[in-house]
């Protein structure tokens, strides 16, 4: 699919940006579909090239620390915590520095209900079902904003997991990105395929990279089910794009929630489409920030074009010590997409006056029988509230926490899997505890 | 047990003085009611005493069991042995009332040097408690005050009292939206903590309280100063009479 029109031509200045990002950058060996999704997602990039800090999809967030050639150098974090999910008989699979780990990993068959292949297999042999997927729903995610970084990965992500899902699955699936290498830019793509009926289970947790890109592709059949549960690596110094992109049949329903502790900068696109009827999405995230260097981004577009579907989104952050927090949300219902649910509310508390956190919700409805509504609040913890915790010997320190973890409890409820969420509030008071005193 | 000595208080924002030197003494195991007019400065008193911001204490003293009151934090205070039952109960959505009240118990416990508690110890504490106050397994699992009746709030806070066990109680118009079931649970969870070794003071509008917790000492705040004090047959002299009477006569 082309880009629509009303892309300009790139400026000198951000092409030579763009090629300088691309230089020395080889497209991934593959098959000859691959080559060719690649090629086309390399075009597509050029066409648009890489973000500006003036671009109005960029305004908030600065793109620079993605934009160059090389990864900075991340200090590599100590973690002496047990991995999340560890017990929850999820299928692991282990990329360290963006690499496939085989030895960490557990035997991709061992799951009935869904076949999982590395995406460098997939895009080893000239005839895949992948094919039809591979760089699609990006390439329409282009549209009506471009995202360059998701071009960038297509064509030129190394491996990724790719999953397809034919029945209900029998465990969850559970990708690790382990970094040791402080330099390592991985970029990985991934995809879900779920048959009508079928539904499946994704964890992902770790930094993965010092700068790392992923995509994800989710196309849900009528009827399927996908979730998604995400907790982003503590590596203070990391820089994560993210892209999720997910398109939904009849019936079918989408859940997607992302804790996010630390990180130099994450951006986290969320691309919901919804082609069928009487489908539900729900994407949701968590982020607790502390420092000037953190810097944490939100972005999401949900588009309706079908009946009676429901979109729902959720996001919370904490924010102290000058930490940064951005949400751009938008729900677009076009003509003809009656009965629409949309719901969307993005807050943050923030901890000190030092901090910020950035804004930007949107509707745009082309249909006259919907029901959508959107909300975004900020505010600092209530003193009356404090106080009365305090007055029954809570000390302050620890009564703040309660509050925090109150105030994000709402959205971790988003999460269907109780067990799930209740691994990742264990998370969140760790860290806070962390930071005590 | 709780002495307070020519207290007075402003308020920060607007520099107006509230408390205009109080003089009071609670002894163990003695309930004093503090009735008056609005505006007289009752709620204001519980308010300084539990360590609320937004008060600027001019002059004067708080002890509880010689301890001074005023240079604690709240927290302090509590694990001191102070509770306020609080006219406005605050909801905390997000904060499951067991996990606050077991938090609660275990940093008090945890500032005096004692262990804290387990949680079947715990539970089975709450639980005992809670019955009495006919409070359901319901309302312990739901997020603090949150939803909650003018009823169930008030009843809450006396449960926290009862877990807490604090030596020295002060009740802020608990009376305050309660109908006359919902008063009697609560006046029944009061008495029933009453003991010679715990204190009350028992901030009201109305008699109406007292005739359920039977005060053994009355004082009548008026502009920011205890203006009478007397027996229980006060509070059925401003019941009877209004405060007009007894303020003109001490005026």
């Amino acid at each position: 699919m082309r880009l629509a029109p009303n892309f300009a031509k790139p400026s000198q200045a951000r092409t030579d940006a763009t090629e300088a990002r691309l230089s020395g950058l080889a497209l991934p060996e593959s098959g000859a579909w691959g080559r060719a999704a690649r090629q086309d997602a390399l075009d597509r990039l050029r066409e648009m090239g890489l973000p500006q800090p003036r671009d109005e999809y960029w305004r908030m967030t600065n793109p620079r620390p993605l934009n160059g050639a090389q990864a900075e150098a991340a200090d590599l974090m100590a973690d002496d915590e047990a991995p999340i999910w560890g017990e929850t008989g999820a299928l692991r699979i282990v990329f360290r520095d963006g690499v496939f780990d085989a030895a960490a990993s557990d035997d991709l068959s061992a799951i009935e209900g869904v076949r999982i292949e590395r995406l460098a297999d997939a895009m080893a042999g000239d005839i895949h079902w992948a094919k039809d997927l591979y760089g699609a729903l990006e390439s329409r995610g282009q549209s009506p904003v471009p995202r360059p970084f998701a071009a960038l990965n297509t064509a030129t992500a190394t491996d990724g997991v790719v999953i397809d899902a034919t029945a209900a699955a029998s465990r969850a699936i559970r990708v690790v990105y382990e970094r040791s290498d402080e330099g390592a830019d991985p970029v990985l793509h991934s995809l879900v395929r779920v048959a009508p009926g079928a539904e499946v289970t994704l964890l992902e947790s770790g930094a993965g990279g010092a700068r790392i890109n992923t995509v994800l592709e989710a196309d849900i059949a009528d009827g399927g089910r996908f979730h998604h549960v995400r907790m982003q690596g503590r590596d203070p110094g990391r820089r994560a794009v993210t892209h999720s992109f997910a398109r939904l049949g009849a019936e079918a329903a989408f859940k997607s929630f992302t804790l996010t502790m630390n990180g130099f900068l994450t951006r986290n696109e969320q691309v919901v489409e919804f082609t069928g009827d009487d489908a539900i999405a729900h994407v949701a995230g968590a982020c607790v920030g502390d420092g000037r260097d953190f810097h944490h981004d939100d972005t999401v577009f949900v588009t309706h074009d079908a009946l009676r579907c429901e979109s729902r989104q959720v996001f919370k952050k904490v924010l102290k010590n000058g930490a940064t927090g951005v949400f751009q949300g938008k729900i677009l219902v076009k003509a003809g997409a009656q009965k629409t649910d949309g719901y969307q509310i993005s807050q943050s508390l923030l901890l000190d006056d030092d901090s910020q956190f950035l804004a930007k919700p949107e509707l745009e409805i082309y249909a006259d029988d919907v029901a959508c509504s959107h909300g975004s609040t900020t505010g600092a913890i209530d003193p009356t509230a404090l106080f009365y915790l305090r007055s029954r010997g809570v000390p302050e320190a620890e009564a703040q926490d309660l509050m925090v973890l109150a105030f994000l409890a709402e959205a971790l409820e988003e999460i269907e899997d109780g067990d799930l969420a209740e691994e990742l509030r264990v998370r969140l008071e760790g860290w806070l505890a962390r930071r005590a005193g | 047990m709780l002495d307070i000595k020519g207290l007075t208080v402003d308020l920060e924002e607007e520099d107006k003085q509230i408390l205009k030197g109080v003089d009071l003494s609670v002894e163990a195991g003695k309930v004093h009611a503090i009735m008056g007019p609005n505006g007289s400065g009752k709620s204001t008193l519980s308010y300084v005493l539990s360590g609320r911001e937004g008060y600027e204490v001019t002059g004067g003293s708080a002890t509880l069991d010689g301890q001074d009151l005023l240079d604690m934090d709240p927290e302090e205070r509590a694990a001191a042995g102070l509770f306020l039952a609080f006219q406005y109960p605050v909801e905390i959505p997000g904060v499951g009332n067991m996990t606050f009240l077991r938090t609660a118990l275990n940093a008090q416990r945890k500032a005096r040097g004692e262990e804290e508690v387990s949680s079947a110890e715990f539970l089975k504490l709450v639980r005992e408690k809670a019955k009495t106050l006919k409070i359901d397994a319901d309302m312990l699992k739901r997020p603090l005050n949150v939803g909650f009746s003018g009823g169930e709030k008030k009843r809450n806070e006396i449960l926290q009292m009862a877990v807490l066990e604090p030596r020295m109680c002060i009740l802020d118009e608990t009376d305050s939206g309660l109908d006359v079931d919902a008063m009697k649970l609560v006046s029944d969870g009061v008495n029933a903590l009453r003991d010679e070794g715990r204190g009350f003071l028992v901030i009201t509008h109305y008699q109406r309280l007292l005739d359920h917790i039977t005060p053994d000492v009355v004082h009548i705040m008026a502009d920011g100063r205890i203006v009478k004090t007397g027996g229980p047959e006060l509070a059925l002299e401003v019941e009877k009479n209004g405060y007009t009477d007894i303020l003109s006569e001490v005026a």
